[in-house]
């Protein structure tokens, strides 16, 4: 963690301001302020439809805000504001301005049509031009990275759940995002498949990438999180250090969360 | 007047007969491009939010599937041409009348099987190209059209055959495709057996070849390294089966792999 005192000079990295999202009157985001600072990882923890996966999507320019900013290096992204109504940016601004953002799915959402290396160049190939010859040798060393190169020419069929989520990891991972964001990455796989996903989690940490994860793992968020974030009811209720969210909670309703996953 | 293995045989080998069945394959073959590209514009404009894009594609399936194929191909030879000066003139052939007519009526069907395709394709799809920063038309041309593909593949195989026979309706309006050649021989030998059996002989064969080729391609839509393993044959339905089971909750899938 950094100093208190260079807080202030300290620029997150990402970062939402009165963030808010309703889907058909039912209001998900009720003013949301988050924000992950360079090299940081922040887990994001709180029950189901509390809010914190389409915290995510917004992050990652998927969904429209209804209010509030998104604010990557300073700059506002997804949005403007024209005298007081918030203005969407067009598709396709906003495919380019996805480009810093790696997302990762709870169900992976690998291009079934493609080969593993296939769906880890294609990022490559198609949005940063990069030649093919070129994007397959940097894939090739991607999926070695998170220990597939074996199988680099398998389709997603033919790979275990927890193999799809490394894949998928390795394709947010080639573009060089700025921010890594994981929408439950271990939620949809069986068990023991669960640690080698959490693995390359935290190779990736260790390695000092950027890194917000929504997941229902505590042991994760005590291992690899710097901070810990309570989300519930569409609002943050607790965010601290690992050792004082889980050995010292300060809010009731944190406690109560604890109480049910523990 | 018996079956007359001799009459039959010499038919069987005369070029006309081959000429009409060229002709029939063709004729399906343009108006299955035609319906294909019309009927994607369609699929994707009636799941389009904006009325003034859904509406007239709605429009189009519901005035196109209500014509009989028949009716269109009169229209498109005998009275365009008295309302549109420019389709007097010598390239406006019956090849291209049935070609044009039979495609804008398929596109209506066209458009149904490419819209539930697309309709199949998992949403997750979509977002996960778009969060690679793809542009809307990358997303569309590299992610989601791939893998509908392989779920219109099936119905779309049916369609066409079923182009190759209604392309025998282009006989009323003077094409001499298969099943006219076969009627032409017929007025004068009064042959009626053998000329027909010579006709259902080309049927055959080439919706055999059909067939084949639609398998062929199939497999190429399996997405497995491993080649081609246990191959279970995709289950071939046409639009009725498929929309009736669509009514009963179950979306079909073109192949399991």
């Amino acid at each position: 963690m950094s100093t208190i005192a260079l807080d202030t000079a300290v620029i997150p990295t990402l970062q939402v301001r009165d963030l808010h999202k309703a889907y058909h009157g039912n209001e998900v985001l009720k003013g949301v302020e988050f924000a992950v600072n360079k090299g940081q990882v922040k887990a994001v923890l709180g029950p189901s439809g509390s809010g914190k996966s389409t915290m995510l999507r917004l992050m990652a320019l998927l969904e429209p805000a209804d209010r509030g900013q998104i604010v990557l290096n300073g700059t506002r992204i997804g949005a403007s504001d024209h005298s007081g109504k918030i203005l969407h940016h067009a598709e396709g601004k906003l495919a380019v301005q996805r480009r810093d953002i790696g997302m990762v799915f709870q169900k992976f959402n690998l291009f079934p049509h493609l080969t593993a290396v296939e769906n880890v160049m294609i990022g490559l190939t198609n949005v940063q031009k990069v030649p093919k010859p070129e994007a397959r040798e940097r894939a090739y060393d991607m999926l070695t990275k998170v220990g597939l190169a074996d199988r680099d020419s398998h389709f997603p069929s033919e790979l275990s759940g927890g193999q799809q989520q490394r894949v998928a990891i390795a394709r947010a991972l080639i573009l060089n995002p700025q921010v890594m964001l994981f929408d439950e990455p271990t939620s949809a796989l069986d068990p023991e498949l669960v640690g080698e996903v959490l693995e390359v989690m935290e190779d990736l940490a260790a390695a000092g990438m950027t890194m917000i994860v929504v997941t229902h793992e505590v042991r994760f968020a005590r291992r690899a999180a710097d901070e810990v974030t309570l989300f519930d009811g569409g609002v943050i209720v607790e965010q601290a250090a690992p050792e004082e969210f889980f050995e010292n909670p300060q809010h009731e309703r944190t406690k109560k969360f604890l109480s049910h996953v523990h | 007047m018996l079956f007359d293995p001799q009459i039959f045989f010499e038919q069987l080998f005369n070029p006309a007969y081959l000429w009409g069945a060229l002709l029939s394959i063709s004729v399906a073959v343009c108006s299955l491009l035609i319906a294909t590209i019309i009927g994607f514009f369609l699929a994707v404009g009636r799941t389009s939010k904006k009325v003034y894009v859904s509406a007239p594609s709605a429009l189009y399936v519901w005035f196109f599937r209500a014509l009989p194929a028949l009716l269109v191909l009169l229209i498109m030879w005998n009275a365009l041409p008295q309302l549109i000066p420019a389709l007097r003139a010598d390239w406006y052939s019956p090849f291209i009348a049935a070609s044009i007519g039979l495609g804008l009526v398929e596109a209506a069907f066209m458009a149904e099987i490419i819209r539930s395709a697309l309709n199949s394709v998992d949403e997750g799809q979509e977002l996960a190209a778009r969060a690679l920063g793809m542009k809307p038309a990358s997303v569309m041309l590299k992610v989601v059209l791939p893998q509908a593909i392989r779920t219109a593949l099936p119905p779309t195989g049916n369609e066409f055959i079923g182009l190759i026979k209604y392309s025998s309706l282009a006989s009323v309006i003077s094409l001499r495709e298969l099943l006219t050649t076969a009627q032409i021989g017929v007025n004068i030998t009064f042959r009626y057996a053998e000329y027909y059996t010579v006709a259902i002989m080309y049927y055959l064969v080439i919706v055999t070849i059909i067939t084949l080729i639609q398998n062929r391609v199939e497999k190429k839509f399996l997405w497995t390294s491993r080649g081609v393993k246990k191959t279970i044959r995709p289950v071939t339905m046409n639009t009725r089966a498929i929309a009736s089971l669509k009514m009963i909750g179950i979306t079909p899938k073109g192949a399991k792999a």
